[in-house]
This record gives C-alpha cells, sequence and structure tokens, in this order.
C-alpha cells in the first residue's frame, strides 16, 4: 500500500485542469440564475483562498462574494487586546498567544511593541507549548491569551485537561473563543447584507459537525455549503450553491466530506463542554454586542481564570475603532477593503489601523497582498 | 570540556594562544599571519565591498552552521555584483562558557567555505563578552572583491529579460524553522547554504549580459523581485508553477500556513537576462553543482510598473508583495 503523503492532502486539489472544468461548468450553471449570486464565505480562510488563488477571476460577474467574520484576530474588540497587554505587564509573567494576534493595534500599544519594551510575550505554534513554559517557569505567572473559533477551542481545552492532570498551578486562561453560529446570525439580522448563499467554514466544522448550519437554510431561505480551504473545494461549493439556485433549494449540503461529518468530533465537543460555558454576551469588533456568542471557563476552574484572577487591572470600557476604520462594515458584509478610504495609504499590514488589515485571513489583508489584477 | 572565557577577549597570553591555535591555524596566510594593525592589500581594479552579521539561532542546523553562512553570506554578496570576492574580515563576539570545541568546528567550517572562492580571511577581532551579552556566538565578516562584471544594478531591468532562478526556493528557512521551533516533525530539509561565487564565475565566462543579480537571502524570492520590480519600474511577471519549490518545504508551509517564496535563502539566486542570453546562462548555471536545477521562472514587463505578477497554470493572476513584519504561523 503506498503511504499517504502531505501533498496528497493538496496537490490534487490544486489541480489547474479541475479548477478550469469548475470555472466552465459554474460560468455554464449560472447562466440559468435568476438573480446575482452574494455569497457570504463566513470564515476567513476561504477569503484568503478565493484572494490567493484569484479565483473571482474564473467566475462570472453575476456572483459576488461577500466576506464573513470568521477570522479570530479580526473580530478582537480593542478593550480585549487591551487586556492582553495589560496581563503582559504583570511583573513575573508571560503572556502567550497565537499568531497575528501578536500585531494587532490595541488602543494604544500592540503586544508586539510590548514585546519589544521586554516584555514577555511569545507567540505558540501549539497551544500544547503552554504546558512546557509554565513548567519550566514555576515562578512565572503564565497566561494563555487563547484566541480563535470552533477550530482552535478543542485545543485550549486540551491544555486546560493536560494542567489539571499535571497539576500546574501556574498556568492561567484568557478566553476569547468564539462561536460561528451567532455572529452569522446577528449579519442576517441586521439585514442590510442582502446575502443568499454560505459557503461554511471548513475546519470549524470538523469540530462541531455540519449539524450549527442546518438551522440557516430554513431561516434566511439560503443555500449553505460546506467548503473545503483549497481551491477545487471552493469552486466545487460554488457549483453546489449555483446548481441550488437554479433548482430552487435552500439545503446544507458538504462538499468537505473528507473531513466533515453531520456531528463532527464529539469527543472534542464534550472536552469543551467539561471546561468552557457560552459567555452572557460577548463585543464583536465592528458588529457589536452578540448574546452568547462566545465562550468562558465554567466556575471550577475560576482559578485559572484570568478575567478573574486579573480583574482589578483589566480595563473595562469598550473602545472603539478609529473613525476612518470601516473594519466593521467589512465584517458585516456591507462594505469590500477597497471602499475604505484608508485602505493601502494609511492603512498596511506593517501600520493597520484596523484588525482586518493584521490577519492573513483578514479581507483587506487579503486584498492588500493578493490585490484584484 | 573546554570554555571560551572572558580572559579570551583580554588581549592578553589567552587571546594570543587563541589566535595561534585556533584563527591562524584554520584561516593562515601570508596576510592574516603579519598580524599588523591593519591587513595591506594590494587590488588592482574596481573594488566591491561589503558587510554583514551573523546571530542565527541554532547555531547548528541541517546543512551548516554559523560559520558557514558568515562566510558565503558575504562571498555571495560579493559575487551578486560580479566581484570575484578576495579578502575578508571576520569578527566573533563570543558568550562565556562558549565551548571551545564548537567554535573550533565553527571555524573549520569557515575556513572549508572559503575554499569554494578562494577568498582569504586577512584580518579579525574576538570580543568574548559576560553569559547573557549575546546569544552563543554572533560573526561579523566584511568582504573586498575585485569587479568582473560590470553594470550589475537591481536598477537595470528591461523590458523582454527573462527571470531565471538557481535552484529551488525556501530551503534555508524552512530548515531553520524546523530547527528553532522545535515542532517535533522530523524530515530532512537541508539548507541551502553555499558559496555561489563559481555560478557567478560561470555566467560571466560564458559571456552573459546580467541585467541583474541577487541572492534571496531574507524575504526570499518574493522581496528580490519586488525590489527589482520597484528599482527598475517594471512588472515582472512570474509562473507561479515554474517555481521549483521542494516537497518538503511545501509541506511545512501547508501545515503553518507560510509561503515558500518568503522564505530565506542561502544558496540561491535569481538573475535577469535579455532573453536571447536566457538559454546560455541556464546552460552555464546548469554545470555548476549547486545551480543544477536553474530554471525560467518568468519575463519583465510593463504591465504594472513596480509590481510583481504571479500567473497560475488556471488562468487568474495575483501580485505577489513583499513579506510583512515576522513570519507569524496561522491561527487555525
Amino acid at each position: 500500500m503506498n503511504r499517504l503523503q502531505l501533498k496528497d492532502l493538496y496537490s490534487g486539489f490544486r489541480d489547474p485542469d479541475t479548477i478550469k472544468a469548475l470555472a466552465w461548468a459554474i460560468n455554464d450553471e449560472t447562466k440559468k440564475l435568476k438573480e446575482p449570486l452574494k455569497i457570504m464565505e463566513v470564515c476567513g480562510g476561504h477569503t484568503h483562498t478565493i484572494m490567493k488563488y484569484g479565483l473571482k477571476q474564473l467566475l462570472p460577474s453575476n456572483i459576488d462574494f461577500i466576506h464573513g467574520p470568521g477570522c479570530p484576530v479580526c473580530i478582537m474588540p480593542k478593550e480585549r487586546i487591551d487586556h492582553a497587554i495589560a496581563l503582559a505587564q504583570i511583573p513575573d509573567s508571560i503572556l502567550l498567544t497565537l499568531g497575528d494576534m501578536i500585531r494587532v493595534p490595541g488602543s494604544k500599544s500592540s503586544l508586539a511593541l510590548e514585546r519589544a519594551k521586554g516584555y514577555d510575550i511569545r507567540a505558540l505554534y501549539s497551544p500544547l507549548d503552554a504546558l512546557k513554559i509554565a513548567e519550566e517557569n514555576p515562578d512565572k505567572k503564565v497566561i494563555f491569551f487563547a484566541i480563535g473559533f470552533e477550530t482552535t477551542t478543542p485545543m485550549t481545552a486540551a491544555v486546560l485537561e493536560q494542567m489539571v492532570k499535571r497539576g500546574i498551578t501556574n498556568l492561567y486562561f484568557h478566553i476569547n473563543h468564539v462561536l460561528v453560529p451567532p455572529a452569522v446570525d446577528a449579519i442576517m439580522a441586521d439585514g442590510q447584507a442582502k446575502i443568499n448563499a454560505f459557503i461554511g467554514p471548513a475546519h470549524v466544522s470538523v469540530i462541531t459537525g455540519a449539524k450549527i448550519y442546518k438551522s440557516l437554510p430554513e431561516k434566511y431561505a439560503t443555500p449553505v455549503v460546506v467548503s473545503g480551504f483549497e481551491p477545487v473545494d471552493v469552486m466545487q461549493s460554488i457549483l453546489m450553491i449555483v446548481k441550488q439556485k437554479n433548482e430552487h433549494r435552500a439545503d446544507m449540503e458538504i462538499q468537505y466530506s473528507r473531513s466533515v461529518t453531520l456531528d463532527g468530533n464529539t469527543k472534542a465537543q464534550k472536552m469543551i463542554e467539561k471546561f468552557m460555558k457560552p459567555r452572557e454576551h460577548f463585543r464583536w469588533r465592528g458588529i457589536g454586542d452578540i448574546p452568547l456568542s462566545a465562550l468562558e471557563l465554567r466556575e471550577e476552574y475560576a482559578a485559572y481564570d484570568a478575567e478573574k484572577i486579573f480583574a482589578d487591572i483589566l480595563p473595562t470600557e469598550p473602545i472603539d475603532d478609529h473613525k476612518l476604520c470601516i473594519c466593521g462594515t467589512i465584517l458585516k458584509g456591507l462594505a469590500k477593503p477597497n471602499d475604505c478610504k484608508v485602505f493601502g495609504t494609511a492603512c498596511t499590514p506593517n501600520t493597520p489601523m484596523g484588525s482586518c488589515m493584521v490577519s492573513s485571513e483578514g479581507a483587506c489583508n487579503a486584498y492588500y497582498r493578493y490585490g484584484e489584477i | 570540556m573546554k570554555q571560551i572565557q572572558l580572559s579570551h577577549g583580554g588581549g592578553g597570553e589567552e587571546t594570543n594562544s587563541l589566535i595561534h591555535d585556533l584563527f591562524y591555524r584554520y584561516f593562515g596566510n601570508d596576510i592574516l599571519i603579519a598580524a599588523e594593525d591593519a591587513a595591506v592589500l594590494e587590488v588592482k581594479n574596481k573594488i566591491a565591498f561589503t558587510t554583514d552579521s551573523f546571530t542565527v539561532s541554532p547555531i547548528f542546523f541541517n546543512g551548516g552552521n554559523i560559520g558557514k553562512l558568515a562566510i558565503s553570506g558575504t562571498v555571495n554578496d560579493l559575487a551578486m555584483m560580479g566581484a570575484k570576492p578576495l579578502y575578508l574580515s571576520s569578527a566573533f563576539m563570543i558568550e562565556e562558557g562558549f565551548s571551545f570545541d564548537e567554535l573550533e568546528t565553527i571555524v573549520k567550517t569557515m575556513a572549508e567555505e572559503l575554499k569554494h572562492s578562494g577568498a582569504k580571511i586577512v584580518c579579525g577581532d574576538t570580543k568574548v563578552v559576560p553569559k547573557g551579552a549575546v546569544d552563543q556566538i554572533f560573526i561579523n565578516t566584511s568582504g573586498i572583491g575585485e569587479i568582473e562584471k560590470e553594470g550589475i544594478s537591481a536598477n537595470n531591468l528591461h523590458e523582454g529579460d527573462v527571470i531565471i532562478v538557481s535552484g529551488d526556493v525556501g530551503r534555508h528557512g524552512a530548515a531553520i524553522l524546523m530547527e528553532r521551533e522545535g515542532l517535533g516533525i522530523t524530515g530532512d530539509i537541508q539548507s541551502d547554504c553555499a558559496t555561489l561565487w563559481p555560478a557567478v564565475q560561470a555566467l560571466i565566462d560564458s559571456n552573459i549580459t546580467i541585467s541583474a543579480l541577487r541572492d534571496a537571502t531574507r524575504g526570499g524570492l518574493s522581496a528580490v523581485l519586488n525590489e527589482w520590480a520597484g528599482q527598475s519600474k517594471v512588472c515582472l511577471e512570474i509562473e507561479e508553477a515554474s517555481v521549483p519549490v521542494d516537497e518538503a518545504v511545501q509541506g511545512i508551509c501547508e501545515l503553518f500556513g507560510f509561503e515558500a517564496f518568503d522564505f530565506a535563502n542561502e544558496g540561491t539566486f535569481i538573475i535577469a537576462v535579455p532573453q536571447h542570453h536566457a538559454m546560455l546562462a541556464i546552460q552555464a548555471l546548469q554545470d555548476i553543482d549547486v545551480t543544477s536545477n536553474a530554471t525560467i521562472i518568468g519575463r519583465v514587463t510593463m504591465k504594472k510598473e513596480g509590481k510583481v505578477i504571479l500567473h497560475s497554470l488556471y488562468g487568474s493572476s495575483r501580485y505577489l508583495d513583499l513579506p510583512k513584519g515576522e513570519l507569524l504561523p496561522r491561527i487555525c
């Protein structure tokens, strides 16, 4: 038997002939469309794929994308970035977080700037590294600023489980795990975006299962296709959406069936359930307060909850974006990055004014990097 | 274990013995062992002069070490200006307690790497600093080379020029990443770290007109192409699929959300030549070991001034931008 190689996970899904064939099929099928398609790709990973592979160039003009809120860094309000900075400034502390979170500007500073001042701030490759760092620094308060949608939440839960098992007592968690369905509902409730189809997240759905989108077609009469992140995946998903439209259907379908099931990873779901519960409300950057749209640690783990333990140093006032930044409008699907006055001028990946320019999954960053040729 | 102590940098007996037993032993040449306050050099033609400091972590990596980098890095900078590397300085900043054996390995590697270009180390300096003042060892090398081919410049690309890459891209960055982050992934990604003068000499000997030449170090292929497009006010159109990337390097990129085009190289360069010299250049490069996989990746046009455009095999295109900030792995 041939061993599966890493390239097998992507090479076929980037095959030029397959992409061309799908583009041809979509172009043919869209001729029958009654109204233009406004597809929201909920997840920033899909925004990235669409821009990086130039997929929009292969599609007819009656298909447009609305870039959704599924970028964990982009939706983080400034006051919570200020939390991270305040936590990093605690004497004898080590602040841990993931990826681009390091670069997002808060109200006055960013973690990268604070790190340059000498505070111990580290971007992890794997959340599990938090355990090792806590064990190696028993005299330090190690604080994990946990971010991400349903995809990364199980990793945080796994760190919690291992921490309890190993008896680690110097590790704290600032939980910013957010949920896809409430955010989508909030955007649709707003009613302004005129979205008539969804591309459902890939990795989120591996964990949650596609069941979390089942209510969408019923509520909004929109097709939902859960799609993989490769270009062939996205093209095939678009074709599935167009076909649904032409057949007057609004169903939830799974294109990413090599990884996503209806029920998802139930073991991971149970582990999350054990340590976390829905938070009463969470303020999303640009979208505002959404009830039950994020998670927090359960009462039993309050001793590890950085938001509780260090409550007295954490700012509580909401902080709005710079008045020229339209990240909020973009996250709601009401504008495109190049509609913004400061896009590419005052706001660039090196000097981001808004969070959508920071993360590689942010719509502004993807537009800036790959452009529209 | 024998260790480097502060006294080794104190200027007295210990310093002397370090210089004689280690540096002279491996680097020894007439100019160096004359042991004057400065090296006296004879150079007849126009010279190129460059300097670079090396601070890699880890200092030993798959495919090389900091010493190999310190030599090839400076030698390559000279080569990229069409200059034959002749004389180098080498200054060491060593953290107290550093292993003598490791220092010897590094120095030995430097001596071996010098053989590929024939350059000599003609002056040097050693400082030993207290624990924590530097991370193990830093090396600075400066170099002088005699210009053998004039007119190579990042400002010199013209419409119609062909862009060639000397080998696959991203291996040094990927190799360092694998070791540095302790990712727990096993794989055999070797840094491409190598001296490039023999390849440049082959191009010069073949009388090839070189519009521009640059090694794709930090910032990788993306940085070089963007610098050229900007400085020469042209558009570089690249066929994405023709840029060679090692499968394992691509694998690392897939796992962490990086682009091989943004990864550093230490033995790979990009060259722009007029179209009628393209095949000649490829032949000259393919005859040299380190550039045997040289291949054409694109051409210079005027489509969009100052921009690099990548074309896919399925009819779409996008900009290739300069890499921004530190490389951070994607979140999910």
